[in-house]
């Protein structure tokens, strides 16, 4: 239920830039590895613990989605659908096993001094690792809305998504908008992945995982809606580990993909999402 | 010019038969990869390329089929030169079943995506998790070097059946091509609502490539199975060997008739060097380093391929 918190965050930033480009971001996953791996650099390296570190690692995150916006994306944002995920397959690829090439096959684990303790809070007890990602990630997705609605390149990037035409027409920046909302969506994951690394082992075919996982809640959600990445990454979360304990713990996987394809099926703008033409 | 260009092309594939008895066991195995992976990228061309449907969840297909045929020779000795087609119908059941829901419900694009990655996705789980196919530990054959139980001694019979199915596949689609199927197919590919308004069911057209595309794939399972020996549900079931299908046929030329030959004769060797040499230095993912900036490529600079460029340079 807590890694529901970093879920959402996942996925909160993959529903953004789908929302600002009609882009699905396949490099979502990887970027999220990308994420752990810098987190884990600068443990091993500098000796700063993960829950510091997430700030830089969102900050390089954002600067690797807006060069990867403006050097790639940007060029197909008009194209066909297949063309842009053949695209963002390619730079999945390349991220995934730069990874591979620069940290190895074995899996890895940030260590932080606050992973082992724990904590009784009433009659439940909690990992205060997983607490503090949650709550971080909470507070992080609450600080993007902010920024959504009450600045100006909030508002900006907003009417990009309703309405890109319009927004031109008002003067907008649109292609700086675009690489912005790249670059926060690319941050949120790259803080995502810096907050559950001392979780998670990863290793660079983790990316993979994470992105299906991060499709799932966001169509399961409703595809550019904030509030639906926000639900569905909980929503996700209970139903996985409601599928562990009910089923086996390697079939969690199945209730979340079981539930995509229904969700697909009958309601594929998701549970939150607003019907587009 | 074009047709010195099909010519060519013609005479090569004539020499292919002969080749294995001047070549080194290397050069036999890289070839027969070359072959199998063309004939894996065929197949997706049916309903990837010419109907335009991307499915990225081949794999599901392809393991079907290899388990199929795997287990019905070990468990119950029935032949894989059997097994296949049963393996092939199982994986066209699978194929009609994603692609009803699919269709049916009008998910384009990236549902239709990820429609197909889900399915591919759950079979990886269901079979990582049925003990009696071995689990995620994966299902082994025994090595009898039996022809009759799709086993050879000799390297170079798996470089005839790869030819073989290669060929075969390529045939089917350049009938397919100049039948009104193949039309609709590329009809639908470009506009399918004008499609529909002209009458054409776009539905049942798409269907029959999906169903096509879904049983070649399987049936190629059983050459996978019987030529590896040990199915792994993350590898034969994963993501990455539709990835692995997909880029050749994008590559080559999606949509064409020699397109994804052609794929497979700039990619499979290359994964192969890098896989041999790359490896070894601890260069791991190299090849796929080079997959994906080929892919980043040919999407920006090369949107029909490799093989329409070609095509056309020897046409002018």
């Amino acid at each position: 239920m807590l890694f529901g918190g970093v879920f959402s965050l996942m996925a909160v930033g993959l529903t953004l830039i789908f929302g600002v480009m009609r882009v699905v971001n396949f490099a979502h996953g990887d970027m999220m590895v990308w994420g752990m791996y810098l987190a884990w650099l600068m443990a091993t390296r500098v000796g700063l613990d993960p829950y510091v570190g997430f700030l830089v690692c969102a900050a390089a995150l954002f600067v690797l989605g807006f060069v990867v916006q403006r050097a790639l994306v940007q060029r197909i944002v008009d194209a066909p659908h297949e063309m842009q995920i053949l695209l963002m397959l390619g730079v999945a690829l390349v991220l995934e096993n730069t990874a591979l090439l620069l940290f190895g096959p074995e899996p890895q684990r940030v260590r932080s001094g606050l992973a082992q303790a724990t904590l009784w809070l009433g009659p439940v007890f909690v990992d205060v690792a997983r607490l503090i990602a949650f709550g971080v990630a909470v507070v992080l997705t609450l600080l993007l809305s902010l920024f959504l609605f009450r600045t100006d390149l909030g508002r900006a990037i907003r009417a990009a998504a309703d309405n890109t035409y319009g927004a031109l027409v008002i003067g907008t920046n649109v292609r700086r908008v675009y690489a912005v909302a790249f670059g926060v969506g690319a941050a949120c994951v790259g803080a995502a992945g810096a907050l559950v690394s001392p979780l998670l082992p990863f290793q660079p075919p983790t990316g993979l995982q994470l992105s299906v996982a991060s499709f799932n809640i966001v169509i399961i959600g409703g595809m550019g809606s904030l509030l639906g990445a926000f639900a569905g990454g909980l929503l996700v979360a209970v139903a996985e580990s409601l599928g562990a304990v009910f089923l086996r713990p390697s079939l969690k996987e199945l209730v979340s993909f079981s539930l995509l394809v229904v969700i697909l099926l009958f309601r594929p703008t998701g549970l939150f999402g607003r019907r587009t033409s | 010019m074009i047709r010195l260009l099909i010519v060519a092309a013609v005479l090569l594939l004539a020499a292919l038969p002969l080749l294995p008895s001047v070549f080194g066991s290397y050069a036999v195995t890289l070839f027969t990869l070359i072959f199998f992976y063309g004939f894996l990228g065929q197949a997706w061309n049916v309903v990837g390329g010419y109907a335009g449907q991307l499915s990225a969840g081949h794999a599901a297909f392809l393991g079907i089929g290899a388990y199929t045929s795997a287990v019905l020779s070990v468990e119950k000795g029935i032949t894989p030169w059997v097994g296949m087609f049963v393996g092939g119908a199982l994986a066209a059941a699978l194929g009609a079943l994603i692609g009803f829901l699919g269709f049916r419900f009008g998910l384009r694009g990236f549902y239709f995506v990820l429609l197909t990655v889900a399915f591919a996705e759950i079979c990886r789980i269901i079979a990582s998790n049925t003990d009696a196919i071995g689990g995620a530990v994966g299902y082994y054959i025994t090595f009898t070097g039996d022809p009759r139980q799709f086993q050879f001694q000799d390297a170079r019979a798996y470089y005839y059946v790869a030819l073989a199915l290669m060929l075969a596949a390529t045939g089917i689609v350049a009938w397919l091509e100049q039948q009104r199927f193949g039309l609709y197919l590329s009809a639908i590919r470009e506009d399918e609502s004008a499609c529909e308004a002209l009458g054409v069911n776009t539905f049942r057209y798409k269907m029959l490539a999906m169903v096509l595309s879904s049983f070649l794939t399987g049936v190629g399972g059983a050459f996978y199975a019987f030529y590896l020996f040990s199915l792994q549900p993350s590898s034969v079931f994963g993501i990455p060997l539709s990835v692995e299908i997909i880029i050749r046929a994008v590559v080559g030329g999606a949509g064409t008739v020699f397109g994804p030959i052609l794929g497979s004769f700039i990619l499979s060797p290359l994964a192969e060097l890098a896989r041999h040499y790359f490896a070894q230095g601890g260069w791991h993912g190299a090849h796929l380093i080079v997959y994906g900036m080929l892919l980043i490529a040919v999407v920006l600079f090369l949107p029909e391929g490799a093989y329409p460029r070609l095509a056309r340079l020897f046409h002018r």
